[in-house]
């Protein structure tokens, strides 16, 4: 039990001697991606091994002995290279790390001190020892995600003892007025898309004369391509408490609750066991640090709907309803969940409270640019060669990101769009003028897109983008609750219309009536789900209309995606004439003679693809 | 039908929530990780003990997509097809899946009641893009031929 401030300073010296003490470290990621890979296994081999040669795992704080420490830490965020294993000090980051490399781990780089080389990372013939020089690593601005990979995120003595609750402690000794003005003057708006001043918010809670106020984490990352939340969940939880705390204090809320997605259980567990760590260290409980002040959180586990990410569909949710979004006003910082004023923030802002706290609002806006502060995490993902979680200032340019962190595009393929900010953001093609284009609130919104929470998926010129936006247009479709006429109906509308013209039934016409519907969905809906679900149809139209000509007025797909546009045809030169097509055709559409070649009549063939599925000789083809 | 017994486990579950109606989400949760669907007779079961209306409860019950009315198999296995593995090829997976279990658009469960296949947006794994989860342990890096060998062996498994 911590009961004040200086108790907390030198239970951090503590904990930070007694970390010094493993003089070296590993640190196996076990991030969801890495787990998927096997990294549990490496991390009990590990430890097994390091325990067989005599190396000290756990170090007494009494005795003067010296070991290593073997940890699960949270998500390293090179995903594509995983499993993960970073040993310090020396900062080595082995990649791709296999069960048969553990004794050689153990053996050179623990008891010797020397590299592996063949586990680093190779970049035109240049071997990157250490994990601080690799482009990935080396481009980004980790700040949110700090100890996200380098700490144990299942003890909050490792927690504290880099500094945790610091913020929270200092935070205490401020009246709620100060924290509110100083999270205002850092510029720190909300990550979870809207962009929000955070700062004002919180005032507005706090202005309210509500005895019960709550405090919301909302942790429903729903959107396809996007896992920052869930790292951040995952590999820092105590950050998100620690943020949430600080922000009960400052509006004068008593109780918190973190809603977390079913898909996240290892989030759930984690954020579990941090809150009944940091209950247990009077970090959270009655008379918080001696300050008088009681705050408590509690999880609520989302069941499955996109749209319980949008905040009054959430609220709705913890209440035991539907989750199903209401008219506003009255906002939710008037009347929230339970009808109390409410703060609802995203994870990775409640993360970014510590930050501001302990560098101050000047220090914090020198990151970023002017109104877009601080930093943004981003899930890179898709047809991309370095996949995985990044941070970078706001600001940094989209160019920046796809090319000097994910390294480009895989096998040699072009560029061809970015989509950025879940399904209901846009699509941003790729030319000279948006190479350049700065990633923040504002220039996103202005090239039509959003930030969203941060899901950025990257497409080759292998995507067809009339399928994407069929695609998302599919999403959006599926997860509206029903309740406003405009998405429901609008939603359904625009998927049909979208679905004619990849089968090849569009007209002109319907493109026309595309925009119109998109316009007023765009316009009308209840939230903000309906009202951005539009976006993708509004920007691939925009950037990529030729596409839609080429699929309404010549009937072809130009990335050869939309298999009702394709033409099935059999090269002669290499059909033997076996007749094997022509007996699985359902539609009698092949004929010919036995041993010469074959013909498909266009006009009967329903393109299913069996005939292409049972050449012996690989001579059908999508064309 | 469910033999009365399980009046006593959702009694449980019930007072374990504190027989809180604000907590019927959270309740119908662990009912369902309980039998892994959720039986009518134990909805109206926790309806009448909560006293809310049976509209209610299944008006949550369907609104929620992780909840299941109809009885599932013993391994679920969830195909992401969010947009990180839509562009990296789930659908030749989710085909391959569907041809092996022998299943159609009505039909999601395996008639040896072994497998259910659900699509989900995302399974947040996108760094290993196209996977499934199969219980929820994540399968990296799926292809059609990959995924109907991991099949098999849980098919061997079970026998």
């Amino acid at each position: 039990m911590i009961r004040n401030y200086d108790e907390l300073l030198s239970y951090g010296d503590l904990y930070k001697k007694s970390l010094d003490k493993q003089k070296k470290k590993v640190l196996v990621c076990a991030g969801t991606g890495c787990l998927a890979g096997g990294s549990l296994a490496i991390y009990e081999k590990i430890k097994e091994l390091v325990k067989e040669s005599g190396l000290l795992v756990d170090v007494d704080l009494d005795k003067e002995e010296e070991g290593v420490g073997v940890k699960k830490s949270g998500c390293h965020g090179f995903c594509e290279a995983g499993p993960l294993v970073r040993i310090e000090p020396y900062n080595y980051l082995y990649l791709h790390v296999r069960l048969e490399d553990c004794e050689e781990i153990v053996c050179r780089t623990l008891k010797e001190g020397k590299p592996i080389e063949r586990l680093m990372y190779h970049s035109n013939d240049r071997i990157y020892k250490t994990q601080e020089e690799i482009p990935f690593y080396k481009k980004q601005t980790r700040l949110v995600l700090h100890n996200c990979g380098h700490i144990d995120a299942e003890n909050i003595q490792e927690y504290i003892g880099n500094g945790g609750y610091k913020a929270a402690a200092l935070a205490l000794n401020m009246t709620p007025q100060e924290i509110c003005n100083l999270i205002t003057d850092s510029g720190l708006r909300g990550r979870g898309g809207g962009g929000y001043p955070a700062g004002r918010k919180w005032s507005q809670v706090l202005a309210q004369n509500n005895p019960v106020k709550y405090v919301v984490c909302n942790g429903d990352e729903g959107d396809p391509g996007a896992f920052m939340d869930r790292s951040i969940m995952e590999g820092d939880p105590h950050k998100v408490i620690e943020g949430m705390l600080i922000s009960g204090f400052a509006t004068n809320a008593n109780k918190g609750y973190i809603y977390v997605r079913a898909e996240y259980p290892m989030a759930v567990h984690r954020l579990q066991l941090a809150i009944e760590q940091a209950k247990e260290y009077g970090l959270l409980g009655e008379n918080i640090l001696g300050s008088g002040f009681n705050f408590n959180i509690q999880i609520a586990q989302g069941a499955g709907a996109f749209v319980c990410g949008e905040g009054s569909a959430l609220t709705s949710s913890i209440e035991g309803e539907r989750g199903m979004p209401r008219v506003k006003p009255p906002r939710t910082v008037e009347k929230g969940l339970f009808e109390c004023p409410t703060v609802l923030n995203n994870v990775e802002t409640f993360a970014n409270v510590p930050i501001i706290i302990l560098k101050g609002a000047e220090e914090y806006k020198k990151l970023g640019i002017e109104k877009n502060t601080g930093t943004k995490v981003f899930a890179l993902t898709g047809n991309v060669v370095n996949t995985g979680l990044i941070e970078v200032p706001m600001g940094t340019s989209l160019g920046e990101v796809i090319f000097g962190i994910g390294g480009g595009i895989p096998n040699g393929k072009k560029f061809k769009a970015v989509q950025i900010g879940g399904p209901s953001g846009g699509c941003l093609i790729f030319d000279e003028n948006h190479l350049n284009l700065p990633l923040s609130f504002d220039s996103l919104e202005e090239a039509g897109a959003m930030i969203g929470s941060g899901g950025m998926v990257i497409m080759d010129e292998d995507t067809c983008m009339v399928e994407v936006a069929r695609f998302f247009m599919s999403f959006t479709q599926r997860e509206s609750c029903g309740k406003c006429i405009p998405c429901r109906e609008g939603t359904k509308r625009m998927l049909d219309i979208l679905e004619e013209i990849t089968k090849g039934n569009g007209t002109m016409d319907d493109l026309n009536l595309l925009y119109e519907i998109a316009d007023t969905v765009k316009n009308t809906a209840l939230c903000g789900l309906g009202k951005t679900a539009p976006n993708p149809v509004l920007s691939t139209l925009q950037y990529f209309y030729d596409e839609y000509l080429a699929h309404v007025v010549d009937k072809v797909c130009p990335a050869k995606i939309c298999k009702e546009l394709a033409e099935i045809t059999i090269d002669p030169d290499i059909c033997k004439g076996c007749s094997k097509c022509a007996k699985i055709c359902p539609v009698k559409a092949i004929s010919g003679k036995i041993k010469e070649p074959y013909h498909i009549d266009k006009n009967k063939c329903i393109k299913c693809g069996a005939c292409i599925e049972v050449c012996p000789f690989k001579a059908i083809k999508e064309v | 039908m469910l033999d009365l017994s399980f009046k006593e486990r959702v009694n449980e579950i019930i007072s374990r929530h504190n027989n809180d109606k604000k907590k019927i989400i959270s309740i119908i949760q662990d009912v369902q990780k309980e039998y892994h669907y959720l039986p009518e007779e134990v909805l109206v079961y926790i309806a009448d003990t909560l006293d809310i209306s049976h509209a209610k409860i299944y008006g949550i019950a369907t609104f929620y997509e992780n909840f299941s009315l109809e009885q599932k198999g013993k391994n679920i296995i969830k195909i992401c097809d969010g947009t990180a593995c839509h562009v990296r090829d789930s659908i030749p997976i989710f085909k391959a899946i569907y041809k092996y279990l022998n299943l159609s658009d009505k039909k999601n469960t395996s008639d040896d009641m072994l497998f259910t296949v659900e699509t989900v947006s995302c399974l947040g794994a996108c760094g290993l893009a196209p996977v499934i989860t199969i219980n929820d342990v994540v399968y990296p890096k799926m292809t059609p031929e990959a995924v109907v060998e991991l099949l098999q062996k849980y098919k061997k498994e079970a026998m």
